[in-house]
């Protein structure tokens, strides 16, 4: 595993050559090429072909939710499909935004404090953990690895009954952290912390700490989180994503006059139901800073889950 | 904490630290002073070593034991009361919460509903991720340009993506429908048919999740040691032969990981149903109401958190049962093909290349 901002050489992550000897000598036989091919076979127009097909399919619903966006409410009922966007969709999000029974800047502000709280306690949390259980010893070690292992696979959200009783009787229902406790808790996070750190952090970094006379939380601050760096902001990402599109806990328990962006996006939607127009800017508004975030960090996000990130 | 050795006493001394015999310090001897000191910060010391790893795990497990599991196991006392939302515990009911959900006709459609969908969206988004992996584990141009591409759906929420798909498959004026209008096929009713909203539903899934279970196909294929290619090359398997024989067998442990999680998270489907209309309800008559739906009108429509939770406790054992049945149709279905042959030859070649891939998925 290789730091997010990679040399030009270390890219690939384990590529092995597929090429068979012969067809290896082949190659080198030919004149040399722009790019050497490792594999016997170079793939042809059929592979691009399928993979242009398959991102044309990730592209087309955001490019006609777009064209949905920027039209008007009739635009959906013309018989005849409009590939063109219009040019409605500043006065269309100016509608969501400016929409007194939805609250959508409320939402976006949630949802930022939101996302932003739940990824930093998350990597927070999970760092730490993550360090007690690839670096330090101590009785139970393994047992309680295998624990937290075990309860990625425990479906919580089947508990929401109990958590909105026990969020009702804290008087807690309808605030942001009602949303934003449960979130903290990732076994995945600290799984994935105690992978990286196991092999990221070697042990005479520790103990060269420790002799210098530094307590076990100065070693953690000073040596493990700057060696976690990485990991941690792969980490931060997930939660940052899952977070935002996070529905059903969110929808159960905050007020509608007080909603993350999903949940004002269901209020949306059964507000305009005839105007579809509007509803598409405001899936867009929603979608447009994770759209940003995509941009910035997709590598990351793409070596993340090839590095085996967990679904959930 | 410090562990200095000036002045112990001034960095904070945990609650359970013994006094430290410092008061009649003016009377000892400095060298004994200096011994004790040194002995005291190296006490505290040995507590770090042994305390800490237990201090820095605990926020999880704390949290978890609050948030995670005691939510569940508290779910099934909810479901042996009588208990609404305004008015809390009731009588005790014994299984009475569950007779009655097992009793609705509706219990029954949320089932068959979030199985059908289930099965419509996971059995081809592997078939199709594997596809995609196989094509993107090729030696590609552009490899990060093809990978983010495929990944591009998962950023969108499930919500966006019901709203988008919902209006693509509007009945009347849907864009699937004036495109199947313009070859001449009549319209389909996404919205009121049972198996069209299920292919429907299912497609949202599938936008949304193929590429990232496609990536992680993508790296347990990787972690594949070319040595086996290699030797079923010279033993004249073709590309179909190698995919069948060596590729799906090894990954194997990555596709039982797969089908798992996809499992835990498919049978809880809530968002994209429950945006699928403006009414939320799962359609007219129930045509894609599934379980996890049932459960919210249930708790936070009828205001029963007893039967909710007689649901919700229903729907964690059955996502037990799939969960084990997986496991073993997936053992079965994977090793059916024996690559023995191949394995053995390559085996001895790649001995040194598979210790170094202990891959654990």
């Amino acid at each position: 595993m290789s730091a997010p901002v990679l040399p030009p050489v270390a890219v690939v992550e384990a590529d092995a050559p597929h090429g068979s000897s012969p067809a290896e000598r082949a190659a080198a036989r030919r004149p040399k090429r722009r790019r050497r091919l490792q594999n016997g076979q170079r793939p042809g127009f059929l592979a691009y072909g399928f993979l242009t097909a398959v991102i044309l399919g990730s592209v087309f619903p955001l490019y006609w939710s777009f064209l949905i966006g920027s039209g008007d409410a009739s635009t959906i009922t013309r018989q005849d499909i409009v590939w063109w966007p219009g040019g409605n969709f500043i006065d269309n999000a100016a509608a969501v935004l400016t929409d007194g029974s939805v609250n959508f800047w409320r939402a976006i502000g949630n949802s930022i404090i939101v996302s932003t709280v739940v990824a930093a306690a998350v990597v927070l949390f999970s760092t730490l953990a993550g360090f007690a259980f690839a670096k330090l010893r101590f009785r139970g070690r393994n047992g309680l690895l295998i624990f937290v292992i075990a309860t990625m696979a425990v479906p919580t959200q089947l508990g929401v009954v109990p958590l909105f009783i026990a969020m009702s009787q804290l008087q807690l229902a309808g605030t942001l952290s009602a949303v934003i406790l449960p979130a903290v808790v990732s076994a995945f996070g600290v799984f994935w912390m105690t992978q990286y750190l196991s092999q990221a952090l070697p042990y005479e970094l520790i103990e060269a700490a420790r002799v210098d006379g530094a307590s076990m939380i100065r070693t953690f601050w000073s040596i493990a989180l700057p060696a976690a760096r990485p990991a941690a902001a792969m980490l931060a990402l997930f939660v940052f994503i899952a977070t935002w599109t996070n529905f059903f806990w969110p929808f159960i328990v905050l007020d509608r006059q007080d909603p993350t962006l999903p949940v004002a996006l269901s209020l949306l939607q059964s507000n305009y139901f005839v105007d579809y127009s509007v509803v598409m800017a405001g899936v867009l508004l929603s979608t447009i800073p994770l759209l940003i975030l995509f941009a910035v960090a997709g590598r990351q996000l793409v070596s993340g889950i090839m590095q085996g990130a967990v679904k959930g | 904490m410090t562990a200095t050795a000036d002045r112990p006493r001034a960095t904070g001394t945990p609650p359970t630290a013994p006094p430290s015999g410092r008061a009649p310090s003016d009377t000892t001897g400095k060298t004994d002073r200096q011994v004790r000191r040194i002995a005291f910060s190296q006490k505290l010391s040995r507590w770090d070593v042994k305390y800490s790893p237990y201090l820095y795990i605990s926020p999880f497990f704390i949290l978890f034991a609050i948030v995670g599991l005691f939510p569940l196991l508290y779910t099934a006392w909810v479901s042996v009361h009588e208990w609404n939302l305004i008015g809390g515990q009731g009588d005790f009911v014994g299984a009475d919460n569950f007779a009655f959900v097992l009793q609705q006709e509706q219990f029954w459609i949320a089932l068959r509903n979030t199985f059908s969908i289930f099965l419509i969206s996971s059995v081809p988004q592997v078939a199709t991720a594997l596809l995609i992996a196989a094509v993107l584990d090729r030696n590609l141009r552009g490899k990060t340009f093809w990978r983010m591409g495929v990944l591009l759906p998962y950023i969108v929420a499930p919500v966006a993506v019901a709203l988008i798909f919902s209006n693509m498959f509007g009945d009347q004026y849907g864009l699937i429908n004036n495109l199947l209008g313009n070859i001449g096929i009549d319209p389909i009713g996404w919205h009121s048919d049972v198996f069209a909203s299920h292919i429907a539903i299912a497609t949202m899934v599938n936008f949304r999740w193929t590429g990232y279970t496609a990536l992680i196909l993508l790296a347990a294929m990787q972690a594949i040691p070319r040595d086996y290619y290699e030797a079923s090359m010279i033993d004249g398997a073709g590309i179909v032969r190698q995919f069948f024989s060596i590729t799906i067998p090894q990954l194997r442990p990555t596709l039982i990981f797969v089908i798992v999680t996809s499992t835990i998270g498919g049978l809880q489907i809530f968002d994209e149903p429950r945006l699928y209309d403006s009414a939320g309800q799962g359609g007219a008559s129930g045509q894609w109401m599934t379980i996890t739906i049932y459960l919210y009108n249930l708790g936070w429509g009828q205001l029963n958190f007893g039967r909710a939770a007689a649901v919700a406790w229903l729907l964690f054992i059955i996502i037990v049962l799939v969960g084990l049945l997986n496991l073993a149709i997936t053992r079965r279905i994977a090793s059916g093909d024996n690559p023995q042959k191949v394995l053995n030859r390559a085996a001895r070649r790649a001995a040194r290349t598979r210790r170094d891939q202990e891959v654990d998925a």
